[in-house]
C-alpha cells in the first residue's frame, strides 16, 4: 500500500461518519450499563432484533428510519419488562447474584440470534430506501448517503439523548440514580422506577439504532458477536455515562478502524474495536471523561 | 481414596469402549461431550471458585487446537505432544489474561475476555502458514496398534482428559487453594486483608484454567481432520462451557461434570434430530431458566429435595 495524504484524508472523512454511527449504536449501552450498571451484554443483540424489526416493517413499504421510530414504543416496553425482570431476579439480591446476571444476559443475546435465524434464516437482510445505494460526488471523494443518513440521525440522537439527561426532571433523575442511588431514595424518589424507565429509553433507542445498522449495511443474525466488541469499546472508551464521551470515543474507533481498513485491509478490521477495547481496560478502565 | 478408584474405573471402562464393538457414532459423539466435560470442568475453577466469568473459553480451545496444527505441520509431532503443546499455549494465554484480573472484575472481566477471543480470531484469519480464513485440511497420521479407528482413539484420550481435568479440579477445590479462591469470590478485599495472595491465587486460576481448556482443544483438527477460525474460535464454546457449570452446579466439582454430561448429550441428540441452530437456543434457554429458578444447579436441586426429607 502506497501511502498518500488524500487517501489518508478519505479515511479520516470516513472514520468520523462511521465514528457517529459506531456513537449511536452506543448510546443505549451507554445509559444501560454506563449510568445504570446494568451487565448488558445483551445490547448489540437487541439492537440487531431492531434491525430484523426495521426489515418486517420497511417490507411494506415504510421508510426504514421511520420504520426504526415506529419501532420505539414496543423497545421500550420491551426494555421495562427486560430491566423488572433483572431486578426482581438479580439486582435485589445483590453481588451474589451478580454472576448469574451477567450469565443472564449472555443467554439472553444467544436465544435473541438463534431466535432471529429460526424465524429469518442465516442469509443476509437488506433494507430498501432511495439513499441506499447512491453516493454524494464531492469532486474526487464519494460519500455513500447511507452513511450521510446514519451520520444525521446518530448527531440527533446523541444530543438529543444529551439534552434530556441534562435539562429535563427525568433525565437528571436517572443521572441522580447513576451518581448516588441510596441518595435518591431518602429524598423520596423511587430508584427502581427511574432505572426502568432509564433502561426503557436505552433499549427504545436501540430500535433506531437498529434501523441505523441496516441502512449502513446488510444485516445477518450473528452479527451482535461483532458489536460486543464495538459498543462496550465505545462506552468504556468514553468514561462510562458520558454522552457526550461516547460521541468522541465513538469517532476514535471510526477513524482509528478507517485507517486499519485503508492500511491492513479489511481481515484486520474486527480486531481494532477489540484491541482498542482491551488497551482502554489495562491502562485506563474509567475511560476518557470517566465520571 | 474412593474417588481415584472410580477415577480408574472411568478410564479403563472408556478404553475398554473403545476396544470393543460398540457402534462408531457413539465414539464420534462421545468425544465431543467429554470434551464439554473438560471444557466446562475448566471454566469452573476459574468461574464457579474464583467468580471471575470468563467468556474467553472459545479462544483458550481454539488457540490449543492451533498450537496442536502448527506442531502436526511443523514437527509432524504426536498427539501427546500436540496435547501438551497446546496445554503450554493456552495456559501461558490463561496467564496473561490473569494479569487483567490486576485490574478488571465482573462485567469488565468477562468483557475482556470476549476481547481475547476476537484478537486471537483475527491473528490467526491472516496467519497463512496455518491456512488463514479458508481453513487447513489435515491428514491424519498412521494408527496406534490397540484401536481399529482413529475416533476411538481419540475418545480415549478424551477420556483421560476428562479424568485428568476433573481430578486437577477436584485437588483445587479441596485443597487451600479452593479456600482462597472461594474467599475471593465472596469478598476480593475482605480476601487480601486477612492474607489470601489473592493475585497469585488468579494467576493460578486463570493459568490451570486456560490450560485445560488448551489441552482440551488440541484433539479437536485431528477429530475433524480439518481447522477453520470462525468454527473454532465460535462464541457458541463459550456459552457453552459457562452455561454447563451453570446447569450442573459451580461449588463442587462434580457440578460441571453432571452440567456436561447433561447439556451436552441433549445437545448431541439435537444436533442430530433437529439442527444445530435449536441446540444453541436449548443452551440458552436452559442456561437462562437454571440462572433464574435454580440458581445452584443440579447439585442446588438435589441438596434442596436430601433437606425436606
Amino acid at each position: 500500500m502506497i501511502f498518500s495524504f488524500d487517501l489518508l484524508l478519505e479515511a479520516l472523512l470516513f472514520g468520523v461518519l462511521l465514528g457517529c454511527f459506531y456513537a449511536a449504536v452506543s448510546i443505549g449501552l451507554s445509559v444501560s450499563f454506563g449510568l445504570l450498571d446494568v451487565p448488558h451484554v445483551a445490547h448489540p443483540a437487541v439492537m440487531v432484533l431492531g434491525s430484523y424489526g426495521t426489515f418486517v416493517v420497511a417490507s411494506y413499504g415504510v421508510d426504514p428510519i421511520v420504520a426504526g421510530v415506529v419501532l420505539m414504543p414496543l423497545f421500550f416496553v420491551l426494555g421495562v419488562v427486560i430491566y423488572r425482570f433483572y431486578y426482581e431476579t438479580f439486582e435485589k439480591r445483590g453481588t451474589d447474584a451478580a454472576v448469574r446476571g451477567l450469565a443472564f444476559f449472555f443467554g439472553l443475546a444467544f436465544i435473541i440470534e438463534v431466535g432471529l435465524i429460526l424465524a429469518f434464516g442465516v442469509d443476509q437482510r437488506m433494507a430498501e430506501a432511495a439513499y441506499i445505494g447512491s453516493s454524494l460526488e464531492l469532486g474526487d471523494y464519494r460519500i455513500p448517503y447511507r452513511m450521510l443518513v446514519a451520520f444525521g440521525v446518530a448527531l440527533v440522537l446523541t444530543f438529543a439523548l444529551t439534552l434530556y439527561l441534562s435539562k429535563t426532571f427525568t433525565g437528571r433523575a436517572i443521572k441522580a440514580v447513576a451518581q448516588d442511588e441510596p441518595a435518591l431514595r431518602l429524598m423520596g424518589a423511587n430508584p427502581v422506577r427511574i432505572k426502568q424507565w432509564a433502561f426503557g429509553i436505552a433499549t427504545g433507542v436501540s430500535a433506531l439504532a437498529g434501523a441505523m445498522l441496516i441502512i449502513v449495511g446488510p444485516v445477518e443474525p450473528a452479527m451482535d458477536r461483532l458489536y460486543i466488541g464495538r459498543t462496550f469499546c465505545v462506552v468504556v472508551l468514553a468514561g462510562l455515562g458520558s454522552m457526550t464521551g461516547t460521541l468522541a470515543a465513538g469517532l476514535i474507533l471510526g477513524i482509528a478502524e478507517s485507517i486499519v481498513l485503508m492500511m491492513l485491509g479489511a481481515s484486520w478490521a474486527p480486531a481494532v474495536a477489540f484491541g482498542l477495547l482491551l488497551l482502554v481496560l489495562g491502562i485506563r478502565p474509567q475511560g476518557l471523561f470517566g465520571r | 481414596m474412593k474417588y481415584w478408584i472410580g477415577a480408574a474405573v472411568v478410564v479403563i471402562a472408556a478404553f475398554g469402549a473403545a476396544l470393543s464393538g460398540v457402534n462408531e457414532y457413539f465414539f464420534y459423539a462421545a468425544f465431543v461431550v467429554l470434551q464439554f466435560v473438560v471444557l466446562a470442568t475448566a471454566w469452573n475453577i476459574l468461574g464457579g471458585y474464583a467468580g471471575y466469568v470468563n467468556f474467553g473459553t472459545a479462544a483458550f480451545f481454539a488457540i490449543g487446537a492451533y498450537t496442536a496444527v502448527v506442531l502436526f505441520k511443523w514437527l509432524g509431532a504426536p498427539l501427546a505432544v500436540q496435547i501438551a503443546g497446546g496445554a503450554l499455549v493456552s495456559g501461558l494465554l490463561g496467564f496473561g489474561v490473569g494479569l487483567l484480573t490486576l485490574r478488571l472484575r465482573g462485567i469488565f472481566f468477562a468483557i475482556a475476555t470476549v476481547a481475547v477471543i476476537f484478537i486471537c480470531e483475527t491473528l490467526m484469519v491472516n496467519w497463512r502458514y496455518v491456512g488463514g480464513a479458508t481453513g487447513l485440511q489435515l491428514l491424519r497420521p498412521e494408527l496406534i496398534p490397540p484401536f481399529d479407528t482413529y475416533t476411538r482413539m481419540l475418545f480415549s484420550v478424551m477420556a483421560l482428559l476428562a479424568v485428568i481435568a476433573v481430578s486437577v479440579a477436584r485437588y483445587v477445590q479441596t485443597s487451600w487453594i479452593g479456600r482462597g479462591l472461594r474467599a475471593i469470590r465472596d469478598s476480593e478485599e475482605a480476601a487480601e486483608a486477612s492474607g489470601v495472595p489473592t493475585l497469585k491465587l488468579k494467576l493460578f486460576a486463570c493459568t490451570v484454567s486456560g490450560a485445560l481448556m488448551g489441552a482440551a482443544g488440541a484433539p479437536m483438527p485431528m477429530y475433524l481432520s480439518f481447522i477453520e477460525p470462525a468454527s473454532s474460535f465460535n462464541l457458541s464454546y463459550s456459552v457453552s462451557a459457562l452455561a454447563m457449570p451453570m446447569i450442573g452446579g459451580t461449588a463442587h466439582w462434580i457440578g460441571p461434570v453432571i452440567g456436561a454430561l447433561l447439556l451436552g448429550s441433549v445437545q448431541q441428540i439435537v444436533t442430530v434430530t433437529i439442527s444445530n441452530e435449536i441446540n444453541v437456543l436449548v443452551v440458552g434457554v436452559l442456561l437462562v431458566l437454571f440462572v433464574v429458578l435454580a440458581p445452584d444447579g443440579v447439585l442446588g436441586l438435589f441438596r434442596k429435595v436430601a433437606r425436606k426429607r
